[in-house]
């Protein structure tokens, strides 16, 4: 017998009794109206800037703002204009690492904790909303969802190779429990929230 | 109602006050209060130091002593929990009804008895300290952890008293540290445990340190006198009793 | 038990020497304890998802080898390499050779208690393989060659100070910059560069769904992904218990996780992979190492439910002030209080008696597990399989003894008071005695209670 053998013969072994799988039902009553205020407000928790606008112009401003200023802007989302077609899926970590900031666009938010899905095939690269120095992702307000449960309805998983919840800029408190944000993710998180 | 009380040795050899005090409080309540002379221990320091096993002959002799009885109330949250949990003999009918009738003495006061007010007086300032088998075995009230409603029999029983202050630390629900034979095999953790305590209690200025639990009190003691502190401990069941 | 030089009642005496950095230890996990109140308190419905977390996993208990097929077959599909490890030296020995077929030197690492539990780092090391654990606590207590003291605060037995200390000898910062910020800031460029030209990654995995043939992982810094999708191959870590049957179980675990053990909502990433990226080798090494005796074991298979979310720790009051290294073992707590003596049960009985039994940690356990319970039937296998003291075990039988006879009982309990009235000093023995060290023995009264009772009510 090889290990697998070993392993799946004990497990039959040894198991309990057959137990059901339970029916998650989650029954909360949500009210709809906050829901976008609560997802700002608990992102800002999360340590990340989030503002609703309600048109794209004003994150175009932004972008060409950012470029201008000399900092090496990439953006990924076509709603914003020219995507940098120079990152892909074979860029490797040395020719982005110098990424300042990394525009990319969000599939889904959600308003109980602030995270955000984003999607392989939405960022380009796997590497890039962790590798750039600051994160800005953009979402259309009608994607916001109340909870986890309502985000993996919505989420077909494995139909992508990569995706992730992103909830605010990489963080650590493993000195003394003090939170320094900029961990080994990007420093900052910002989330444009469009109309 | 017959009730049997149940005296763990050592508030027997080192409490007995705590123990006269329940005597009076249930028979002013109306209770049959009777003390099976030949009971001995509930069982708990062996079976807490893994000698379960070893609890044979005092289960049976638990079951013999209190097996006629309403109820059996003791004023040790510790050893209910213990005889709630685990008491079983031969007689396996007997140590059912008892599994089933052993009350703590706060509850038997106020889901048994009913009790909704107490003649009881007394003029100081109490720091209520939560015995962790009352509270999260028994759920004489509830829990620090748990997401669900606030309640607390003991507290209940205390805002009964007239000219009681009643004072809680800000880490209500932690442990003492007693932990039977922890007390002793984990000396350095344990006495630490009860300092912690007993500085939040300090800080509030309190004169006396009450709980549900014999056992809490009697490490706390140890402790205090140790530090030669003015702070004395009171089992609630004194505290009802005063007038 | 008293032998043993590794036992958690004198490691922690020794711990208990500087006071103050006790009552910090106790604070600062009792500030993450508070955080976790917080956060649980504003989800009206955490009882019930508790209650959901604790029946999903025992349903994939029930049906784990099945679970484990089906995670294999979608995984396999999705263009992901199974290896299965029946112990720690399998574990090892697979991750090894990977690294030898690829020619890789350089290894990169996020947190994964179980590559602790296998004690991976020594065995790639003795191989002259660098690995570097990129969690910056991790890589604090690598450094300094220590263990993690804490399954999610690795580093959490340290000061300011002694980060400072360590990071000026290893990565050359300023001597007395103890700004954390600036500390986290040099471990960050330093570690970047290890990224960049990683050729190969290990990470740990909190949740593998069978459903989807993927697994999830969740970290604030951000250092799984880094190191993932920069390198060539990735390799992902699991114990059998990750598995979950469903992706919508993830919203109850993603729900329960982060709040029981930061207070966060949810961590800042949690990355669902799936398959490979174009061009990497995605492997996943699924270990027994015990797990499966411990299903077999009634009182204790639940244990296998645990999520590692480190909240038992943090309410802990031994933990606080115990320290995570008491407890000699890669998981520490009152979690790894129940899980190791399925690994080693003479080397870890004394674990289960480093607890006061106050149930703290089954009231913040996200899944439920009765973890004091466990402990208190941990006490009695091992009593059973004589890891006990010949001592305690005499001390025992006399009380059980006493207790059994009513007036040898009565006998006993009034010598001792007697005893203990008329000649104190006996006792106040603080050699012999470990109770009078720190603390007064009771009072002896004039009377015993079964005294008045017999005066005044027969
Ligand atoms: S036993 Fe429960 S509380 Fe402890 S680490 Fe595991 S899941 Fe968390």
């Amino acid at each position: 017998m090889n290990s697998r053998e070993k392993i799946l013969a004990a497990i039959a072994i040894n198991k309990p009794a057959f137990q059901p799988m339970p029916d998650v039902v989650v029954d909360i009553k949500y009210d709809y109206s906050v829901l976008v205020p609560q997802f700002l407000n608990i992102l800002q928790i999360n340590g990340a800037t989030a503002v609703w606008v309600e048109n794209v112009q004003t994150i175009k401003d932004d972008l060409q703002k950012n470029i201008a200023g000399g900092h090496y802007t990439i953006n990924t989302t076509e709603v914003l204009g020219i995507v940098n077609e120079e990152i892909n899926i074979n860029s490797n970590p040395a020719f982005l690492d110098p990424v300042e900031i990394a525009y990319i666009s969000g599939t889904l938010g959600i308003a109980e904790n602030g995270a955000i899905w984003l999607e392989e095939s939405k960022m380009r690269n796997r590497l890039l909303p962790f590798i750039c120095q600051h994160l800005v992702i953009v979402l259309d307000v009608t994607k916001i969802v109340a909870d986890m449960h309502e985000a993996y309805k919505r989420i077909t998983l494995g139909n992508e190779g990569y995706g992730v919840f992103v909830a605010g800029p990489s963080k650590t408190a493993d000195i003394e429990q003090s939170l320094v944000v900029g961990a080994h993710g990007a420093r900052s998180l910002k989330v444009y929230l469009l109309s | 109602m017959k009730v049997g009380l149940f005296v763990p040795c050592y508030i027997d050899q080192f409490y007995p006050r705590v123990a006269v005090a329940t005597v009076e409080l249930l028979e002013r309540l109306n209770c049959e209060v009777i003390f099976p002379l030949n009971q001995t221990c509930c069982g708990q320091p062996m079976a807490n130091s893994g000698f379960a096993g070893l609890a044979k002959g005092c289960n049976k002799n638990f079951v013999e002593n209190f097996s006629n009885f309403d109820y059996v109330v003791s004023p040790s949250g510790s050893c209910v929990l213990h005889i709630k949990e685990h008491l079983t003999d031969e007689n396996e009918d007997a140590a059912l009804h008892i599994r089933r009738h052993v009350f703590e003495l706060t509850e038997f006061l106020l889901d048994v008895l009913k009790v909704e007010k107490l003649p009881s007086n007394f003029p100081h300032k109490v720091g209520v300290h939560v015995g962790c088998h009352g509270q999260r075995g028994l759920h004489v009230c509830s829990m620090s952890e748990l997401v669900a409603s606030p309640f607390s029999k003991p507290e209940k029983l205390l805002s009964m008293v007239k000219n009681l202050q009643m004072m809680l630390p800000e880490r209500w629900d932690e442990c003492c540290g007693f932990g039977g034979t922890f007390s002793v095999f984990e000396e350095a953790v344990s006495v630490k445990m009860g300092k912690d305590r007993i500085r939040e209690h300090k800080e509030n200025q309190v004169e006396y340190i009450t709980s549900t639990d014999v056992s809490c009190l009697m490490h706390l003691e140890g402790i205090l006198r140790r530090k030669k502190s003015d702070i004395r401990v009171i089992h609630i069941a004194e505290i009802l009793n005063a007038i | 038990m008293e032998h043993n030089k590794r036992n958690h009642s004198a490691l922690s005496a020794i711990f208990n020497e500087d006071e103050k950095r006790v009552d910090w230890h106790d604070e600062t996990l009792w500030f993450v304890r508070s955080k976790r109140d917080r956060a649980v308190h504003n989800v009206p419905e955490w009882e019930q998802l508790r209650e959901y977390g604790s029946e999903i996993k025992n349903h994939t208990l029930s049906n784990l080898d099945q679970y484990l097929i089906e995670f294999e077959k979608k995984a396999r599909s999705n263009g992901i390499h199974i290896h299965w490890a029946e112990d720690a030296k399998e574990h090892n020995e697979i991750i090894s050779e990977i690294i030898r077929n690829n020619q890789v030197k350089h290894v990169v690492k996020s947190k994964s208690m179980l590559t602790e539990e296998c004690d991976l780092n020594s065995y790639l090391t003795s191989q002259g393989i660098e690995v570097i654990d990129t969690d910056l606590g991790e890589y604090i207590v690598q450094l300094r060659k220590e263990h993690p003291s804490h399954i999610v605060l690795p580093a959490i037995h340290l000061k300011r100070e002694d980060v400072s200390n360590t990071f000026h000898s290893h990565l050359h910062t300023e001597k007395g910059n103890n700004n954390p910020q600036y500390l986290a800031e040099a471990a960050r460029q330093h570690m970047r560069r290890k990224f960049i030209f990683s050729e190969l990654a290990i990470t740990g995995v909190n949740f593998a769904v069978a459903e989807t043939g993927g697994f999830v992982v969740c970290t604030n810094e951000g250092n799984a992904d880094m190191g993932a999708h920069a390198a060539g191959i990735h390799i992902a870590c699991m114990g059998i218990e990750k598995i979950i049957p469903k992706a919508e179980h993830l919203g109850v675990f993603l729900r329960l996780l982060t709040r029981s053990a930061t207070g966060q909502p949810i961590t800042v990433y949690s990355s669902h992979f799936h398959k490979p990226r174009n061009g990497q080798q995605m492997h996943v090494v699924i270990v027994d190492n015990g797990r499966t005796r411990q299903l077999g074991r009634p009182d204790f298979r639940n244990s296998l439910k645990c999520i590692r979310c480190g909240a038992c720790f943090n309410t802990c009051p031994v933990y606080r002030r115990s320290g995570g290294h008491s407890y000699h073992s890669a998981v520490a707590g009152p979690i790894g209080a129940i899980l190791n003596p399925n690994i080693n049960m003479q080397e870890n009985a004394d674990l289960p008696f480093a607890s006061t039994l106050c149930g703290s940690c089954s009231n913040v356990c996200p899944v439920k597990i009765d973890i004091h319970d466990q402990l208190w039937k941990w006490r009695q296998a091992l009593t059973k399989k004589g890891h006990v003291s010949s001592g305690k075990r005499l001390g025992m039988k006399m009380m059980s003894f006493v207790v059994s006879y009513p007036s040898i009982y009565r006998v006993a309990g009034r010598t001792g008071r007697w005893i203990m009235r008329y000649f104190p000093s006996l006792l106040a023995n603080k050699t012999i005695n470990s109770w009078y060290k720190q603390r007064e023995m009771p009072v002896p009264p004039r009377q015993s209670f079964r005294t008045w009772y017999f005066k005044n009510k027969k």
